[in-house]
């Protein structure tokens, strides 16, 4: 097995601080838009991006919630393993809001397809966009494309996008393993 | 995420202490689906079930239609009062019939002791025992279970009590199966006739004296008297028995600690729980009923999970 290192924790905050203004750009203060981080991977990205927002850009009463998508997935009882779901924290209300997802890779564009299924019980919103910190193309198998992306990965369908976060792995990376 | 020990849920004593934690674990994000402005989920969509009812059921009927229905299944009802079953059909010949309009699981309530396990070698469906006789009715225990979790915190070490008609309980065996698998301790009390001989064997202490034993426990569970599957006289009057067993507000204030009630229903007020200890705060008895729908859902989720396409 081979491990590349795509990203190190010096570019990750590069990127970070870049799709944060990106999010200013788009949003200004915040005042109808939530953050939607998609559990389980997502949320990490989501949390660090809304504490960046929060602490050095200054934006007040920012909205972020955590979005489980497991019981909307496509891909129940198609599995080796058992689907594990987690928790849904969303405490707002989405109804007219502009929402933010938030993941760390865009793969086949499954899970953003069960996601934009699974907003739906909490309201109808405005738009819905999306985040992601990898964009791996040429890999979707539904017509989803992220509006805002922090790095473009050509790889084959063999290797994969593996994200760390300090938070779980001590380290802030995103690696590409071949096996 | 491990997996359901069993292929059916046919009692709580075919299942381990994990499965029963696995369960709480699904149901716990069940709970927080029916509680969204949307409270329905697609994953079961591809899923038909069969709720076969061979005796009465109300809350247990549609808490598991509910519960089907929240996990976007399609669902069929049957009811033996209106079908063939009075025409002659044989348990097995209904099944299969209903099993051939392409059905993946079966919930069903029966009046004979083992009709869930007897079908379950018989056909190819998922079975979920509803209640079998005086058997099992595990869902129920299940929720009991969960039910008292949220509101003490956990069931390991508690003291639960279960009064009333344990002799024709179903809700009674099963909950002393799962209970004594969550490490909790048990007691049953009521009348002499009312509780089994064969108590003892399975653990479980048995105590007469209400005020007693309502002295000792953290949970009371209360038993309905079941006067339809009474062939003779249990005990003299059911005045004498609403004297001796049954609770009432005076009793309750007078423990010196807060316990909690709970009930599976239907409740006969008046008989063995008065209308103001059903409606006190300490009574959980509605929030069993909420339960019911995540721990079923959690249940049918899980079982679902095992059918490969």
């Amino acid at each position: 097995m081979s491990k590349k290192i795509l990203l190190n924790s010096k570019d990750i905050e590069i990127i970070l601080h870049r799709l944060a203004c990106q999010l200013i750009e788009n949003h200004n203060d915040f005042s109808n838009t939530v953050l939607v981080g998609l559990q389980p991977r997502g949320s990490f990205l989501a949390k660090r991006l809304a504490d960046l927002l929060k602490n050095r850009y200054h934006i007040k009463d920012l909205k972020l919630g955590l979005l489980d998508i497991t019981f909307y997935r496509d891909d129940f009882r198609r599995r080796e393993q058992p689907l594990t779901a987690t928790s849904t924290e969303i405490d707002f209300i989405i109804e007219d809001k502009k929402v933010v997802f938030i993941d760390d890779v865009l793969f086949s564009g499954r899970s953003i397809r069960a996601a934009l299924t699974a907003i739906q019980s909490y309201g109808r919103p405005e738009n819905i966009e999306l985040l992601v910190l990898i964009d791996r193309r040429f890999s979707r198998h539904l017509p989803i494309q992220p509006n805002y992306k922090g790095r473009q990965v050509d790889a084959i369908n063999e290797e994969k996008v593996l994200v760390t976060w300090k938070e779980t792995h001590k380290k802030d990376a995103v690696y590409l393993e071949n096996n | 995420m491990p997996e359901l020990s069993v292929d059916h849920l046919l009692g709580i004593k075919y299942l381990n202490a994990e499965d029963i934690n696995l369960i709480f674990k699904t149901a716990d994000h069940f709970k927080e689906v029916i509680n969204r402005p949307i409270k329905k989920v697609p994953s079961l969509r591809d899923i038909t079930i069969a709720n076969l009812f061979f005796e009465n059921s109300t809350r247990t009927k549609l808490s598991f239609e509910l519960a089907e229905k929240r996990l976007s299944a399609d669902v069929i009802n049957f009811s033996a009062s209106q079908s063939s079953v009075n025409k002659g059909e044989t348990l097995i010949d209904t099944v299969n019939n209903i099993l051939s309009m392409k059905v993946d699981i079966v919930v069903m309530r029966h009046p004979n002791v083992g009709a869930g396990v007897f079908l379950s070698k018989h056909v190819d469906a998922k079975i979920i025992n509803a209640g079998d006789g005086t058997h099992e009715h595990p869902t129920q225990a299940l929720l009991d279970s969960y039910s008292i979790r949220e509101k003490l915190g956990n069931v390991k070490g508690k003291k639960v009590l279960i009064v009333g008609d344990v002799l024709h309980s179903r809700v009674a065996l099963s909950n002393i199966f799962a209970l004594q698998l969550q490490g909790a301790k048990i007691k049953v009390c009521g009348p002499t006739t009312l509780i089994p001989k064969y108590i003892s064997s399975l653990g479980v202490e048995v105590e007469t004296n209400l005020k007693k034993a309502l002295e000792w426990c953290d949970v009371a569970n209360v038993l309905r008297v079941q006067h339809e599957r009474m062939d003779i006289n249990y005990f003299p009057s059911t005045r004498e028995y609403t004297q001796l067993f049954g609770i009432n507000k005076i009793i309750l204030d007078n423990l010196g600690k807060k316990i909690v009630i709970m009930h599976p229903g239907p409740i006969n007020r008046g008989v063995e729980i008065t209308s103001d200890v059903a409606d006190a705060d300490q009574s959980i008895i509605l929030n069993q009923v909420e339960n019911g729908v995540g721990v079923r859902m959690g249940v049918i989720y899980l079982l679902a999970q095992q059918i490969k396409r």
